[in-house]
């Protein structure tokens, strides 16, 4: 295979060389536990403060709300347990949506197991939550409202500064799985009113295996990971110092590019949405068109089957993803798409092709001449386009 | 994840296609579950399948079973076509993952469905062929218990 055209950002991302070179000091020369006394070591804790400072800035949330965790997955989790345990006494009524990420409504399905009450909002056909629908389904008994800042799938970014100004009204927490859309959109936590938020450091050319929760002074939830007296003894464990030196370079880079690669990738975006729109018919966008993150494009195909389009895809050296059941491992396409209301089988052909700082308009060109043959080779194969011929006669 | 088998039926499936006037054609999966399958036979005086010809919407798997299939009825009478079965299919593939196996059974439903079709459009009866299922899924539950 000559070149690899990655279009698979919303995954993960490669880490940024500068991010590695970073890391590698705090393997090899600066190892220390920054628990201990000595001073080589306990020098880490301030460069752990201070990748804490960094990402605080960018949200405008102060250092001391920054945790950092293994990832978006743990954060999650933390946000949702944490907070139930911690108000119980108040309620047990969680508001989320339908289209969360699995780390969000598995965490909800574990707590409705345990006595908790959840209400799984609709979205719009564009994948938008109304935030009258948060307002109505807020009870008495609602302790916490978690919607996601923008969709993994579809990339469509929620109506975030409207649903924390509700649940600020209502004095309901607040907290918002940040994880596609952290350095991708400018987030300022005070003016969304967002007392917790979930960030990973994979999606931004970070490393794998670390991210953070934002947790707003004052909110009361409890220790996740028991043990020693770590980040305010809220997450015990050694720190990752060189995950944490990563995250932090990381961000640091993706921060300060975010409106210059924001713009590259929105024209590039929209330049992909457009050509396949106008040269492969029976296709549909999914997502909303404006509210949408920069890099994520997403459509169904219909006829076909998205992991086939995949295989051909990495087979011309393109890698992509889908919502088909057979990529998820069940028979059900994606829980996204179903509910945004595709019928199953246009949801089964669903593609994701999300950009990264270094896709190029070449990269491009290149998938849609290559997508056009293998959804004509495809459709050539399929009963569906073969009965919709037969009736189109 | 695929055997070099899977792999080269995918990219090269033989016998894609349709049979016009079709001694019997079959059609099983649902749209639903992502995969649909659907075969045509062309059976001479003799009984014997002269010509096969498929179409599927699915994934990998299902594309390469049903070609699969399709070569291993060719030219065989349809008392040989019937031991064909889903698990001939998965062993001429070198095997398939475990998430895929139901693609392989579907391959075989197709087959018998096609067989029921020609056996009633002729007035006869095939030995061990049952009417075929409208949905292979039907009554398939997969629910796994965590936590």
């Amino acid at each position: 295979m000559e070149k690899m055209i990655y279009l698979d950002n919303a995954a993960t991302t490669r880490t940024a060389p500068e991010v590695v070179n970073a890391m590698l000091p705090y393997f090899t020369e600066h190892y220390g536990n920054p628990s201990s006394i000595y001073g080589f070591a306990a020098a880490n804790k301030e460069v752990v403060s201070k990748q804490r400072e960094r990402i605080a800035e960018v949200l405008g949330a102060k250092a001391n709300e920054i945790y950092f965790t293994a990832g978006g997955t743990e954060s999650d989790n933390w946000a949702l347990i944490a907070t139930a345990e911690a108000y119980e006494g108040k309620g047990k009524h969680i508001i989320t949506s339908k289209i969360e990420h699995h780390a969000i409504l598995h965490t909800c399905e574990y707590l409705e197991k345990r006595g908790y009450e959840v209400t799984y909002l609709d979205v719009d056909e564009n994948g938008l939550v109304d935030p009258a629908d948060v307002e109505k389904a807020i009870r008495e008994d609602t302790i916490l409202v978690s919607i996601m800042y923008a969709n993994n799938e579809i990339g469509s970014i929620q109506p975030i500064r409207e649903i924390g100004e509700i649940t600020h009204r209502h004095g309901v927490l607040f907290h918002t799985d940040a994880v596609q859309a952290f350095c991708q959109v400018p987030i300022n936590v005070d003016e969304c009113h967002i007392d917790m938020l979930s960030a990973s450091g994979h999606k931004l050319n970070g490393p794998k295996g670390i991210g953070f929760l934002y947790i707003r002074k004052g909110v009361k939830i409890r220790s996740f990971i028991h043990g020693g007296a770590q980040e305010r003894k809220r997450r015990a464990g050694t720190e990752n110092v060189p995950g944490i030196v990563g995250l932090g370079k990381a961000v640091e880079l993706a921060s300060g590019s975010m409106a210059e690669r924001a713009e590259k990738e929105r024209e590039l975006r929209d330049y992909l949405i457009s050509r396949i729109e106008k040269e492969i018919p029976y296709c549909r966008l999914n997502g909303d068109r404006e509210k949408r993150l920069p890099n994520n494009v997403n459509f169904s195909f219909r006829f076909i089957e998205g992991e086939s389009m995949l295989i051909m895809l990495d087979m011309k050296g393109i890698c992509a993803s889908s919502g088909s059941a057979c990529t998820s491992g069940s028979l059900d396409p994606s829980h996204v798409l179903l509910a945004i209301g595709l019928p199953h089988e246009i949801a089964h052909g669903s593609l994701r092709m999300t950009l990264g700082a270094d896709t190029s308009k070449e990269d491009l060109d290149y998938v849609v001449e290559q997508l056009k043959e293998i959804i004509e080779q495809l459709r050539g194969m399929s009963p569906l386009y073969e009965d919709f011929v037969k009736k189109q006669k | 994840m695929y055997t070099e088998k899977v792999m080269d039926h995918f990219q090269h499936p033989r016998n894609v296609g349709e049979i016009e006037n079709a001694s019997g054609v079959g059609t099983v999966g649902n749209a639903k579950c992502g995969d649909i399958m659907r075969i045509y036979l062309d059976i001479d005086e003799n009984q014997i399948i002269r010509d096969v010809k498929f179409k599927t919407f699915g994934c990998g798997a299902a594309v390469a079973t049903s070609s699969m299939a399709t070569e291993l009825v060719k030219g065989k009478n349809i008392q040989e076509a019937m031991q064909v079965t889903n698990k001939a299919v998965m062993e001429a593939l070198d095997g398939l993952p475990p998430v895929k196996v139901h693609c392989s059974l579907l391959a075989e439903e197709a087959i018998h469905a096609a067989l029921w079709d020609y056996a009633e459009k002729n007035g006869i009866k095939i030995e061990g062929l049952e009417k075929p299922k409208s949905d292979i899924h039907e009554g398939e539950e997969e629910e796994e218990e965590d936590y």
